[in-house]
C-alpha cells in the first residue's frame, strides 16, 4: 500500500478522530442555501467513518489484553503530555457504538430539523471528534480535552434545536457535568503531580499511571472526585435529574446521541479510570456504589410508570437501565463486567431505538403525550412491528440483546452480593409493566383520536435507520459471542490487575480493618 | 430420526418468518408454510417416538451440545438437545396438539384481517415451545421459558383493539414475569453454588453435595415458582382464565394443552433436585390450586372461562402429583389432559363459531345441530370427569393413589389426598353441567339455536381425533414403564438427616413401577422425621421395598374405587340438577347467595391484588414521581438558584466595592462571580476562565 491509504492504515485511530473534524470544516465551505446537500455530506461523512472502524473491529486480536492500534506522539512534552491513543476490549465496542449510530442518527435528522442545518451539522460532527476521542484517550490530558469537546456541541444541540424549556435544560446537563468535570480536573492533577512524586517523571499517560501504587488514603478522595464525574454523567441516581429534562428537550437525534454513546462516557470513565487507578477505594466503596445501583434500577423503573411523556419515561428507563451496567461493573468479576460493556451497547442500541421511535411519531403528531394515542398498531403496522420489537429488546426478553447483557450482569451480581442481586432483578419484573403498559396505551385499542387516524406508516428512509438496529437487537441476542470474544482477554486481565494492585495495597494493612480506620484513622 | 431433532423447532421459526415478512402475498396467506412446518414435526416426533418405543428402555438418552457463549474458557454457556423418554412424549403430544389446532384454525381465523399473522405466531409458539421440551439445561429452558411467554402475550392480544384482550396480555406477561423472577433467582442460586447449568451436570453437582439443605429447598422452589406462573397456580393463576380473551384455539394450544404444561414439565425435568421440603411446597399449592379453581368454574357461565378453570384444576392435580412423588402420574396427567383438554377447548370453539356467544345460559340443545362436535365434546368430558375406560381415569386415578400412598406414609398429609378426592366430584360435576347447559335441554336463546350449524370438516377432525385420543389404552401400559421417577440427587446422608428421602425411595425406583395402569407405583418422598442415617442392609432392604409395594398396591387400589365414587356422585348430582331439574340451581345459588357471589367474583383474587400489589405498587410510583419532581429536582434547582443569588451579590459587591486597584484579581473575581449568571445568556466564552483557573491549580499544586 502507498500513499493515502497506507497513511490511513497506519493511523487509523487518528483517522477516526480526524475525520469528522475535516468533515465539519467542509461544511463550512458548504452554501447555507441548500441544506439538502448540507445532509447528505454530513451522512457520508458519518458513513464513512463507520466504514472505517470496521477495520479495527477486523484487525483487533482478542486474544491480548492490551492497547492495539497504538499511536504515541509527544505533545507537549514539558509537561508530559502527549497524543496518545489505542483501543482495547473494552473501548472497542463503544467506539463501534458510537460510528454506528452516528449515521443512523444523521439519517433521523432529514426531515425533523430544518432550522439552520449547517451549524447543527458541524456541531453533530465535532460531537463525534469528542465522542470517538474519549474511547481512543490514553493520555489523560487529552481524554480530559475530549470530555470537555463533548459538553460543547451537546450543550448547543439542546439549547438551540430544542423544544420549549431547551435553555433551562441545556444549562442544567452543562452545569451538571462540568461540576463534575471540574472535580475530575483536580483528580487528574493531583493524580499528575502525585506521579510525579513518585517516580520523578511528569507525564499524563495513563498506562503509566496504571502501575502506580497511590496510597490507600489518597485513592479514597481522589476515586470520590472522578465518581462523582461520572455518575453525574451515567446518571446515578441521585444525580439523574438532568437527563429527563435534557432528553425532553433536545431534538431527537440529540436523544438518540445522549443515551446510545454520552452516558456511556460515564460508565466508560469508571472502567478505564475509577477502577483501575484506584482498586482498593473502589473494591472498598463497592457495596455503596452497588446501592445506589440497585436503588437507581428500581426507582428509575417506578418514576417511569408515572410519566405521561413517552420520552420523559424512556429517559427514566434509562436511569434503570444504567443502573444494571454500573452494577455488572462493580461485581468485579469476568461476568459482570462483560455484562456491564455488552449492556452499555445493548443500552445504546435499544434506547437510541426507542427515541427514534418517539421521533418518528413526534414528527407525525408533534406530540409525546401518551394519552394522545392509542390504537396506533391498526394504522402503522410497520412502526408497530418495529416499535414492538424494541420494547421487547429493552424488556429484556431472550433472543434479543438485552437479555444477554441483563443476565450476565445478574450472574456476576450474585456472586458479588445476593441481596442486592434479588432487588435488581425486581427491576425485571417492573421493567415489563412500564414498558408494556405505555406499548398498550400507545398501540393497542380502538383509535380514539381522529388525528392518529390516517398517520403515513414508516417511511423508506426510516426504515433504512431502524432495519440495522433491529438486526443487531437480534445478533447479539442470539450470537452474543461475536461481541464477548473480543472483551475476554482485557476483561480478564483488568479484574486479576484490579485484585493484583488491590493485595499488594493492602500487604502492610493490619487484617480486619475498618473502612473507617482505613481512610479516616477513626477507631486507631 | 433422531438425529433431525433439531429440525421440530426449526421449521416453525422458519416458518415464522417467512409468514411475518411474506406471508400476506403467499397463495392462502401462508397458512399452509405453518401447517407444512408444524406437520413435518410432528412426523420427526412420531419417528424419534417409534425409535424410543422400540429401545424401550426407562433410561434412554440422547443428547448433543455445542457452545454458544464463551467467555474465554472461563465461563462457558452450552446449548444442547436432550431427548429421552419425557422428552419424546412431549414431543409428540406438543406437536400433535400444535398441528391440529394449526388445522383447526384455518377454519376458524378464515377472513380474519389479521390470518397470516395469527399463523406466524401460532409458528413462534411452536418453536418456543418444543426448544422448551429439547433444552437440555437450566439456562436454555428458561430462555424458550420466557420465549414462550411472549408468543403467549401475542396471542392473547391477538385483537389488541378490544381493550380487554390488551389488558389480558399485558396482564399475562407480567404475572409470569412476577413467576419468572423466582425462577431466575433460583437458577442464579442453583449457578452460583454449583457452577454449572445443564440438567445432568448440576444433579451430579448436587450429589457431591455443593449445595444441600435450605439452599437447595430454596433454589428448588424458586425454579418451582417459575412453573406456578406458567402453569397458572396459586397465587398467580389470575392471568389464565383473561387469557381466553385470545382466539379460542389459541386457548386450547397455549392456555390447556402445552404452554400451561410447561411448569409441569419443568418440575418433571428437575425432578432431582427437590428437596422434601420443596415438595411439600409444591404438592400444597397443587392442592390450593385445584380446589380453588374447581370451586370457581362451579359458578362460571362463560364455556371458555368454565374451561379455563378447570384447566388451572387439572394443571394443580399435576402439580400435587408430582409433589406427593407421583412422578409418572403426574407428567401422565400431563398427557392425557393435552388431548382431552384440546378436544373440550376446540369442541368449544366449534360452538362459539356457531352460536357467537361463549355465554352457556344463551345455548341449550345444541345436540341436534351439531352432533359430531356435541359427542366429542362428551368423549373429552368422560376423560377429564375421570370415568373408566377414558384417559383422564388413568392419569387422575395415579395422582390420587400417589396421594393416597404419600397419606398413608406422612398421615399429617392426608388432606392432600382428601381435598384431591372431593374436588374430582367438583370436577365431574362442573363438567357435566357444562355439557348438559350447551348440548341439552331445551334452547335458551332461539335466535342464536337457529343459525347454529355443524363446523366445516377442517374444524371437526381434529375434534374427532383428539376424542379419539381421550380413552385410556393408548397410554395404559408403555407410559409407566418408560417414564419412570429418576433418583433423586440429594445425598443419602444429608438428605436423612434433614429427615428426608429414604436411601431406599432415593436410590431405586420402586419395583412396582413397571405394572402399568393404575398399578404404577411410585416410592413417594417421605417427610418421616426419624429415618436411619444410612441405608439398610439388603436383606432389610428387600423387605422394605416389598413392604413399600404392598403399600402403594393398597393405596391405589383405595384410590381407584374412591375415585370412581366420588366422581359417580358429580356426575349423578349434575344430571339431578340440570338434567331432571330435581333440584333448582338457582335456589341453591340464593339459598348460600354470601357463597355463590364469592365463586361468581373468583374469590376476589383480582380485587385483592388491586388492592394491594398494583395499588401498591402504583402508589409507590406515584410517591416516587412527585419525590423525583419535587425534591431531588426541587434541590437540584435550589442549589442552581442560590448559586444565581450569590452570583449577583458578588457582582453588585464587586461593582460597588471592589476598586480599580485590584483589577487583576477582579477580572478573575467576575469571571466566576457572573459565571452562573451569564450562562442564562447562553454565553460560553467564561468557558476560558475556568481552564485557566485550572493552569492556576496546576501552578498552586506545583508551589505547595
Amino acid at each position: 500500500m502507498t500513499g493515502i491509504p497506507a497513511i490511513i492504515g497506519s493511523n487509523l485511530l487518528t483517522a477516526l478522530i480526524f475525520l469528522p473534524l475535516a468533515g465539519a470544516l467542509l461544511l463550512i465551505f458548504l452554501p447555507k442555501e441548500n441544506p439538502r446537500l448540507v445532509k447528505n455530506v454530513t451522512f457520508l461523512v458519518t458513513l464513512v467513518e463507520f466504514l472505517l472502524s470496521l477495520p479495527v473491529v477486523f484487525g483487533f486480536d482478542g486474544s491480548v489484553a492490551g492497547m492495539q492500534f497504538v499511536e504515541k506522539i509527544p505533545w507537549l512534552p514539558a509537561y508530559g503530555i502527549s497524543y496518545h491513543i489505542g483501543v482495547d476490549g473494552i473501548s472497542l465496542w463503544l467506539l463501534i457504538l458510537t460510528t454506528f449510530m452516528m449515521p443512523i442518527t444523521i439519517l433521523s435528522t432529514y426531515a425533523a430539523v430544518e432550522k439552520n442545518v449547517k451549524e447543527f451539522m458541524i456541531f453533530m460532527l465535532l460531537l463525534e471528534v469528542g465522542m470517538v476521542g474519549v474511547f481512543l484517550a490514553i493520555d489523560l490530558f487529552l481524554f480530559y480535552i475530549f470530555w470537555e469537546l463533548v459538553l460543547i456541541p451537546m450543550y448547543f444541540l439542546i439549547g438551540v434545536w430544542g423544544g420549549e424549556r431547551r435553555i433551562y435544560a441545556a444549562i442544567k446537563f452543562f452545569l451538571y457535568t462540568f461540576a463534575g468535570s471540574v472535580l475530575m480536573l483536580v483528580a487528574i492533577l493531583a493524580l499528575y503531580f502525585y506521579q510525579h512524586r513518585a517516580t520523578g517523571v511528569y507525564s499524563f499517560d495513563l498506562l503509566a499511571m496504571y502501575d502506580l501504587n497511590i496510597p490507600v488514603k489518597m485513592q479514597f478522595w481522589m476515586f470520590g472526585a472522578f465518581f462523582l464525574a461520572f455518575a453525574f454523567k451515567v446518571p446515578m441516581f441521585p444525580f439523574h435529574t438532568w437527563l429527563p429534562d435534557a432528553h425532553v428537550e433536545a431534538p431527537t437525534s440529540g436523544s438518540v446521541i445522549l443515551a446510545a454513546v454520552l452516558l456511556k462516557m460515564g460508565t466508560y470513565g469508571f472502567l478505564r479510570f475509577a477502577m483501575p487507578l484506584f482498586p482498593v477505594a473502589a473494591v472498598d466503596l463497592t457495596p455503596a456504589v452497588a446501592t445506589l445501583a440497585v436503588i437507581g434500577i428500581i426507582y428509575g423503573a417506578l418514576v417511569s410508570m408515572v410519566q405521561k411523556d413517552i420520552k420523559k419515561l424512556v429517559a427514566y428507563s434509562s436511569v434503570s437501565h444504567l443502573g444494571f451496567v454500573m452494577l455488572g461493573l462493580f461485581a468485579m468479576n469476568t461476568q459482570g463486567i462483560e455484562g456491564g460493556i455488552l449492556q452499555m451497547v445493548n443500552h445504546g442500541i435499544s434506547t437510541g431505538a426507542l427515541f427514534l421511535i418517539v421521533g418518528i411519531i413526534y414528527e407525525r403528531r408533534h406530540t409525546r403525550l401518551i394519552e394522545e394515542f392509542g390504537g396506533l398498531s391498526k394504522v402503522v403496522p410497520l412502526f408497530a412491528v418495529c416499535f414492538m420489537i424494541v420494547t421487547l429488546s429493552s424488556i429484556g426478553l431472550p433472543g434479543m440483546n438485552g437479555f444477554v447483557g441483563e443476565f450476565l450482569i445478574l450472574l456476576g451480581s450474585f456472586k458479588a452480593s445476593r441481596v442486592l442481586t434479588v432487588f435488581a432483578a425486581s427491576g425485571v419484573i417492573l421493567a415489563a409493566v412500564y414498558m408494556l403498559w405505555m406499548f398498550q396505551r400507545v398501540m393497542f385499542g380502538k383509535v380514539t383520536n381522529e388525528k392518529n387516524r390516517h398517520l403515513p406508516d414508516m417511511n423508506a428512509r426510516e426504515l433504512a435507520y431502524m432495519l440495522p438496529l433491529l438486526v443487531l437487537i437480534f445478533w447479539i441476542g442470539v450470537y452474543p459471542q461475536t461481541f464477548l470474544r473480543k472483551m475476554d482477554a482485557t476483561v480478564s486481565a483488568f479484574v486479576t490487575r484490579i485484585e493484583a494492585k488491590r493485595q499488594l495495597a493492602l500487604a502492610d494493612k493490619p487484617a480486619g480493618e475498618t473502612l473507617l480506620a482505613r481512610y479516616f484513622d477513626v477507631g486507631k | 430420526m433422531i438425529r433431525y431433532a433439531h429440525f421440530i423447532p426449526l421449521l416453525p421459526l422458519a416458518a415464522y418468518f417467512i409468514n411475518i415478512a411474506v406471508g400476506r402475498r403467499l397463495p392462502r396467506k401462508g397458512d399452509w408454510v405453518s401447517l407444512g412446518a408444524i406437520g413435518i414435526g410432528l412426523a420427526i416426533s412420531i419417528g424419534i417416538f417409534h425409535e424410543v418405543f422400540q429401545a424401550y428402555d426407562p433410561n434412554f438418552k440422547y443428547h448433543v451440545v455445542f457452545p454458544w457463549l464463551d467467555l474465554g474458557g472461563r465461563f462457558v454457556l452450552k446449548a444442547g438437545i436432550l431427548i429421552d423418554n419425557v422428552t419424546a412424549v412431549m414431543l409428540v403430544v406438543v406437536c400433535t396438539v400444535s398441528f391440529l389446532v394449526h388445522l383447526f384454525s384455518v377454519g376458524y381465523m378464515h377472513g380474519d384481517p389479521r390470518y397470516s399473522r395469527f399463523f406466524a405466531y401460532l409458528s413462534i409458539f411452536s418453536f418456543s415451545m418444543l426448544g422448551l421440551v429439547l433444552s437440555d439445561s437450566f439456562f436454555f429452558i428458561y430462555i424458550f421459558w420466557e420465549l414462550v411467554g411472549l408468543s403467549s402475550y401475542l396471542l392473547i392480544g391477538f385483537w389488541f383493539e378490544k381493550k380487554s384482550a390488551a389488558d389480558a396480555c399485558k396482564k399475562a406477561f407480567v404475572v409470569n414475569r412476577v413467576g419468572d423472577f423466582g425462577f431466575l433467582l433460583g437458577f442464579l442460586l442453583l449457578f452460583a453454588t454449583t457452577g454449572v447449568v445443564g440438567y445432568d451436570e448440576v444433579f451430579q453437582a448436587i450429589r457431591e453435595g455443593k449445595i444441600e439443605g435450605t439452599l437447595l429447598t430454596l433454589a428448588g422452589i424458586g425454579i418451582f415458582c417459575g412453573a406456578i406462573g406458567k402453569s397458572a397456580q396459586f397465587p398467580l393463576h389470575v392471568w389464565l382464565p383473561d387469557a381466553m380473551e385470545g382466539p379460542t384455539p389459541v386457548s386450547a394450544l397455549i392456555h390447556a394443552a402445552t404452554m400451561v404444561a410447561a411448569g409441569v414439565y419443568l418440575v418433571g425435568r428437575v425432578y432431582p433436585i427437590f428437596t422434601p421440603d420443596a415438595f411439600l411446597v409444591i404438592a400444597y399449592i397443587g392442592l390450593i390450586t385445584l380446589f380453588i379453581s374447581a370451586t370457581i368454574a362451579l359458578a362460571a357461565t362463560d364455556i371458555k372461562k368454565v374451561l379455563a378453570y378447570s384447566t388451572c384444576s387439572q394443571l394443580g392435580y399435576m402439580i400435587m402429583g408430582l409433589g406427593v412423588g407421583g412422578y409418572t402420574a403426574g407428567l401422565a396427567h400431563l398427557t392425557t389432559h393435552a388431548a382431552f383438554k384440546a378436544c373440550l377447548f376446540l369442541g368449544s370453539g366449534s360452538v362459539i363459531h356457531a352460536v357467537h356467544t361463549q355465554e352457556i345460559t344463551e345455548m341449550g340443545g345444541l345436540w341436534k345441530k351439531m352432533k359430531i362436535t356435541a359427542v366429542t365434546f362428551i368423549v373429552a368430558t368422560l376423560a377429564i370427569a375421570g370415568v373408566p375406560g377414558f384417559s383422564g381415569f388413568y392419569s387422575k386415578d395415579m395422582i390420587l393413589g400417589a396421594a393416597l400412598e404419600f397419606g398413608m406414609r406422612n398421615p399429617q398429609h392426608i388432606l392432600l389426598f382428601a381435598g384431591a378426592l372431593f374436588t374430582a366430584g367438583l370436577t365431574a360435576f362442573y363438567m357435566f353441567r357444562l355439557v348438559i347447559l350447551t348440548f341439552f335441554g331445551k334452547p335458551r336463546d332461539h335466535h342464536k339455536y337457529d343459525h347454529a350449524h355443524e363446523s366445516p370438516a377442517n374444524m371437526w377432525v381434529p375434534l374427532v381425533i383428539l376424542a379419539g385420543l381421550s380413552f385410556s389404552f393408548w397410554y395404559s401400559g408403555w407410559f409407566g414403564t418408560l417414564v419412570q421417577k429418576p433418583a433423586s440427587a440429594i445425598p443419602v446422608v444429608s438428605a436423612a438427616a434433614h429427615g428426608g428421602v429414604p436411601a431406599a425411595a432415593a436410590a431405586h425406583p420402586a419395583p412396582g413401577a413397571t405394572h402399568g395402569a393404575a398399578g404404577v407405583h411410585e416410592s413417594a418422598p417421605q417427610a418421616k422425621p426419624h429415618e436411619p442415617a444410612s441405608a439398610p442392609p439388603a436383606g432389610e432392604h428387600g423387605a422394605e421395598a416389598s413392604h413399600d409395594a404392598h403399600l402403594a398396591h393398597t393405596a391405589h387400589r383405595y384410590a381407584m374405587f374412591s375415585s370412581v365414587g366420588v366422581g359417580t356422585l358429580g356426575i349423578a348430582l349434575a344430571f339431578v340438577v340440570y338434567w331432571f331439574g330435581w333440584i333448582d340451581p338457582e335456589k341453591v345459588a340464593s339459598s348460600c347467595r354470601p357463597v355463590h357471589t364469592f365463586l361468581r367474583n373468583k374469590w376476589y383474587f383480582d380485587e385483592l391484588y388491586e388492592a394491594t400489589v398494583i395499588g401498591g405498587t402504583k402508589a409507590l410510583s406515584r410517591a416516587m414521581g412527585w419525590f423525583d419532581n419535587n425534591v431531588v429536582d426541587g434541590l437540584v434547582n435550589l442549589v442552581a438558584q442560590i448559586g444565581v443569588w450569590v452570583s449577583w451579590l458578588i457582582g453588585k459587591f464587586d461593582n460597588y466595592v471592589v476598586d480599580g486597584a485590584v483589577n487583576g484579581v477582579a477580572d478573575v473575581t467576575i469571571g466566576s462571580g457572573s459565571f452562573f449568571r451569564r450562562f442564562q445568556t447562553g454565553k460560553l466564552y467564561h468557558y476560558v476562565y475556568v481552564l485557566a483557573g485550572g493552569v492556576i491549580i496546576i501552578y498552586l499544586v506545583k508551589v505547595f
